[in-house]
């Protein structure tokens, strides 16, 4: 059936209205901070993002939480999630059912809950901004589990296992050497949204008192407008970078799928 | 010996139970004992502090963002992805879509309240462009730093979390059975509302579902856009957290979690029966 010319029409300009309603605030963020004092252009608030020390302090400790998130999340979620499909499958139910929990309890109940755990954690480890980590692995665990449980979905590791096993490998070789290879690109996947919401992360951070790259944003919300914009822009596109590397990364499994069969 | 292996392989699971037992559910229960409780015996004062007046507005005012920007978010949302299916499933408006859909539903907080303020507030860029051109003042009163404000930059993160909700319920819909409604002389009006509708109302109720439980529980871009009074539950949370005592309780913060917990566990279990019949046609 070809498509009417009023649908056509009508078509394009539901999708330009749109494009309008998500890009003008956009836009409106990279000429609010380019704006001069004097009415021109300037790029201060820009080079504030490396020359501000409260800023550039902040950006650093989020990318290494997000870092450490990445690595706490692969250790706790690979191993296990391998070990339920092959050892353990009637574990399936209880695992997915906590992976996804989070989804329910938010994180601001998380938070107002978690001051007894903290307090713990704070005698116990340290009481640096890093260890949000553990709670950040938590809140990434519903969109690392599904990125990982469509890509062990789309092997057989049952029958990879029990070849690699009879060959001799041991459990540690199976896992880390047949399976994890496997499914290497929904671990990448996993690690990518982990990775944005770690950067994007304000309600735990600003309501324990630390300080992340969103909390110090929200801060300079208040004196430096300019600037807290710039980096508001700066870490929207940095995360927008990521997940649009994401979808190519899920199209080339998909691709070579198709390929496949 | 026969017992053993049946437990060891169990035994590995243990690592991942404990760390979830202490940074989740042990979280979870904090918050569901505390709210009974008062100076370390049993109360059910603060529950009641839920039901005063002022806690009763807050938990209103809450209740109408989400759902307004839900039903805007899901009826807008459906509509985008609509026009996104109907293009070819490897065109770039799809692929753009998307991913932008994807920054913006999981992004947000912090980021997108700034946008707006760059925007729309008193010094915004299409404020001092209707000011100096047309002589209109869209600031007006600070609407963006109010209630208001907070349904416009809600549905702007709402609207691409329906993208991505209900994109996979449109592309389950098959053509074949559009061309047999076609081959049995039905109209478009009524491939619509006989088939279409029927088969995508489950999954447009449940998306809308989800849309109310994240809105209710987004706390980062109200913390950043309001900063005069605690007009939702998000922002008195803060608010009993930071200052020791609100109405009177202490431990009011655990409670006004826990409603939290209620409304979202509610809202997320209907939900998940409403995947669950729309899971029956999809794939």
């Amino acid at each position: 059936m070809k498509p009417s010319y009023t649908w056509r029409v009508t078509r394009v300009a539901l999708l330009l209205l749109f494009g309008a309603f998500f890009l003008v605030p956009l836009l409106a963020m990279l000429d609010f901070s380019t704006r001069d004092l004097g009415g021109g252009r300037s790029g201060e608030a820009w080079l504030d993002l490396v020359r501000d020390p409260d800023l550039s302090a902040a950006i650093i400790t989020s990318l290494l939480l997000a870092l450490l998130t990445v690595g706490g999340m692969l250790v706790l979620l690979v191993p296990t999630m391998i070990w339920v499909r092959l050892r353990v499958p009637r574990a399936t139910r209880l695992v997915e059912f906590l992976c996804l929990l989070p989804l329910t309890i938010p994180a601001l109940v998380i938070v107002v809950g978690m001051r007894n755990v903290y307090s713990w954690v704070n005698y116990l480890v340290s009481d640096s901004v890093l260890t949000l980590t553990f709670v950040y692995v938590v809140l990434v665990l519903p969109y690392s589990y599904r990125a990982i449980d469509a890509a062990l979905s789309g092997i057989d590791a049952v029958t990879l296992s029990e070849a690699a096993r009879s060959l001799g490998a041991g459990w540690f070789t199976v896992i880390g050497r047949i399976v994890v290879p496997n499914i290497w690109s929904g671990v990448l996947s996993a690690a990518f949204v982990s990775v944005a919401l770690v950067l994007g992360e304000f309600t735990i951070a600003s309501l324990t008192n630390y300080e992340n790259l969103q909390v110090v944003i929200a801060l300079l919300g208040k004196s430096e407008a300019r600037t807290s914009v710039a980096a508001s822009a700066a870490a929207l596109l940095f995360a927008s970078v990521l997940l649009m590397a994401l979808s190519y990364v899920g199209r080339g499994r998909r691709a070579r799928k198709e390929n496949l069969t | 010996m026969s017992r053993r292996t049946a437990l060891s392989p169990s035994l590995a699971l243990l690592p991942f139970l404990v760390y979830l037992t202490i940074f989740l559910l042990v979280p979870t229960v904090t918050v569901v004992v505390g709210a009974f409780q008062e100076d370390g015996s049993f109360s059910t004062a603060n529950i009641e502090a839920l039901f005063s007046e002022a806690a009763l507005r807050t938990l209103w005012n809450s209740v109408v963002l989400s759902a307004t920007t839900a039903v805007i978010g899901a009826v807008l949302g459906a509509l985008l992805a609509y026009l996104v299916v109907t293009a070819p499933p490897t065109s770039l408006l799809r692929r753009v879509v998307v991913s932008v859909s994807g920054v913006l539903a999981q992004f947000g907080g912090v980021t997108l309240a700034f946008a707006f303020i760059a925007m729309l507030g008193f010094s915004g860029v299409v404020t001092e462009l209707l000011r100096s051109a047309v002589g209109v003042d869209i600031f007006g009163s600070g609407w963006l730093f109010g209630l208001p404000g907070l349904i416009l930059v809600y549905t702007y993160f709402q609207i691409p979390l329906m993208v991505i909700v209900f994109l996979p319920a449109l592309e389950g819909l098959r053509p074949q059975w559009r061309e047999a409604a076609v081959n049995l002389g039905a109209t478009t009006w009524q491939y619509w509302t006989r088939v279409a509708v029927p088969l995508l109302r489950p999954a447009f109720l449940g998306a809308s579902l989800l849309l109310f439980a994240n809105a209710f529980a987004a706390y980062a871009t109200a913390a950043a856009l309001v900063s005069q009074g605690n007009p939702i539950v998000p922002l008195l949370i803060r608010a009993a957290l930071t200052s020791e005592v609100l109405l009177g309780r202490q431990n009011l913060a655990f409670a006004l979690a826990f409603q939290m917990i209620v409304v979202v566990a509610v809202v997320m279990t209907a939900y998940a029966l409403l995947v669950r019949r729309t899971s029956r046609w999809l794939r």
